[in-house]
């Protein structure tokens, strides 16, 4: 549980990063963004072979695969937005006497909040597989004790741990995260009903 | 001693792999005095946007200066508040904090709440500062747009085509407004339209522009008395004057752009002159 939230979070500060980097500099996208968009292409538990020998059989390792699971669609939601802001808001900012650094952080990211938060759930979604993924066949956590139930031929825990899988994953995805967006879709105007 | 000094402004995009260099205008030279409201009006493509946008410092003029008391511009700025034909609200903000994000570069906190409050009162929307702008209709917003470039207290407002996506009904009440704000602060206003009756009724001067060369082709004084009713008989003098000049300018680019089709000799009839004109080009 606490590997998924803090992969979580370094995953929306990384993605956050990368987004904001490919979204306003056009060489950071020329070099960069394709290189994530091969990432993102790459299930993260391919990975953990390699965590497992980087981090020598860590816990790391499985923190390792949720932030690169995580990681990829919060980058590629971040930079939509900034590419998406209104280029009139913009040039209504530089007449207030806005430029450079603040155009960035007073107008575009907020203006990309809508994405950053469909990134964010899609970097939950992505997060959590991982993780599963990574609990089976590494070492701890629900994925442990759902390997081991299966080992003692335990069917009822087995069951009982996937339901418990599904139901963190629904709760988060559609209390806390459709929750949140609907208010900011709300607030940006952008409801559609 | 004038406010706005336009100095042998030239506009021309440079031409890329498929497209010739293309000049909007050159040789713009106009001089705006404090306090005047001047009206720049002409046929679609001619470069009204373009030239208020190089007075805005939003876009760089190829060759010439413009100054804004006695300043070359350089950059957009504060001292050069614009209203744009959709209003570009932050839809984050509430209204008060659209407007205060146009004070904050250059008041404190509490200097900028009043003064967004004394802004918005001015444009009569009290009642909705804690509104957010997808709340508002078209109007209230362009009401917004025009309280938070006006709060800044520029040297000159510039506006462009504010009310050309609005009703006829919600454009009358606006036009009032304006003239009432206009009044009030004693701005210097440089205003760009399609519609003449609207120049006619807002305007000490209008400048007059064309196509292929672009360029100033006329400047009419409008010395009628405030405020102007568009029933009299001055006032539909003027707009036979302008129309005539403007349906010349109208042709051209309808023959450019049509080419052999073009042969109403007529372009007149297609206008009234309430109407905007781009809007059938
Ligand atoms: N970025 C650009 N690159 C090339 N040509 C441009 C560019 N922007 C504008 N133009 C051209 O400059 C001319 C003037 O455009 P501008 O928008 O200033 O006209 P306008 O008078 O404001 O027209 P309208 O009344 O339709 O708003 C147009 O012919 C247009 O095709
Ligand atoms: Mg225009």
């Amino acid at each position: 549980m606490q590997r998924i939230l803090v992969g979580f979070i370094i995953a929306l500060l990384i993605g956050g990063f990368l987004g904001v980097l490919l979204g306003i500099s056009k060489l950071a996208d020329e070099t960069l963004g394709s290189l994530v968009i091969a990432l993102q292409s790459v299930p993260s538990i391919v990975w953990l072979p390699i965590a497992l020998i980087l981090f020598q059989g860590s816990p790391l390792a499985i923190l390792f695969v949720v932030v690169l699971g995580a990681t990829w669609p919060m980058t590629m939601n971040m930079r939509m937005g900034m590419k998406n802001v209104q280029p009139i808001l913009l040039r209504a900012a530089k007449t207030m006497g806005y430029s450079g650094g603040e155009l960035v952080w007073k107008v575009m990211i907020p203006a990309a909040i809508p994405n950053l938060l469909t990134g964010a759930r899609l970097a939950w979604a992505f997060g959590w597989r991982a993780l599963m993924a990574a609990e089976l066949i590494g070492r701890g956590g629900l994925g442990r004790t759902l390997m081991d139930a299966r080992d003692f031929f335990n069917m009822d825990l087995v069951v009982a741990i996937m339901v418990i899988i599904a139901a963190i994953g629904l709760i988060f995805e559609y209390f806390i995260f459709s929750k949140i967006e609907r208010r900011v879709l709300s607030r940006w105007g952008l409801n559609t009903n | 001693m004038s406010h706005v000094k336009i100095n042998h402004v030239e506009k021309t995009f440079p031409g890329s792999k498929n497209t010739e260099p293309f000049t909007v205008f050159k040789d713009i030279d106009l001089q705006v005095a404090p306090g005047e409201f001047v009206s720049l009006l002409g046929p679609s493509g001619c470069g009204k946007s373009t030239l208020l946008n190089i007075v805005a410092g939003l876009d760089k003029a190829t060759a010439g200066t413009v100054q804004v008391k006695e300043k070359t511009i350089q950059s957009p700025g504060p001292d050069r508040g614009v209203v744009f034909q959709e209003a570009a609200l932050m839809p984050w903000m509430s209204v008060r904090e659209n407007v205060e994000f146009a004070l904050r570069k250059q008041h404190g906190k509490a200097e900028s709440r009043e003064k967004a409050e004394y802004y918005l009162k001015l444009v009569h929307l009290s009642k909705f500062m804690k509104s957010y702008p997808h709340e508002l209709s078209g109007g209230m917003k362009q009401r917004v747009s025009i309280a938070r470039a006006l709060s800044m207290d520029p040297e000159v407002l510039l506006m462009d085509e504010p009310f050309g996506a609005l009703d006829e009904q919600t454009r009358t009440m606006l036009h009032k407004e304006v003239q009432y704000i206009w009044e009030e602060t004693n701005k210097t206003i440089l205003f760009v339209t399609h519609n003449i009756r609207e120049s006619i009724l807002l305007s000490d001067r209008i400048v007059l522009m064309g196509t292929r060369p672009g360029g100033i082709r006329t400047i009419f004084d409008v010395d009628l008395p405030r405020p102007r009713d568009p029933a009299s008989q001055g006032f539909a003098d003027l707009e036979k004057d302008i129309m005539n000049v403007l349906e010349k300018e109208i042709e051209k680019v309808m023959r450019e752009e049509m080419g052999d089709d073009f042969r109403n000799k007529k372009a007149g009839l297609l206008y009234s002159s309430n109407r905007n004109m781009g809007d059938h080009i």
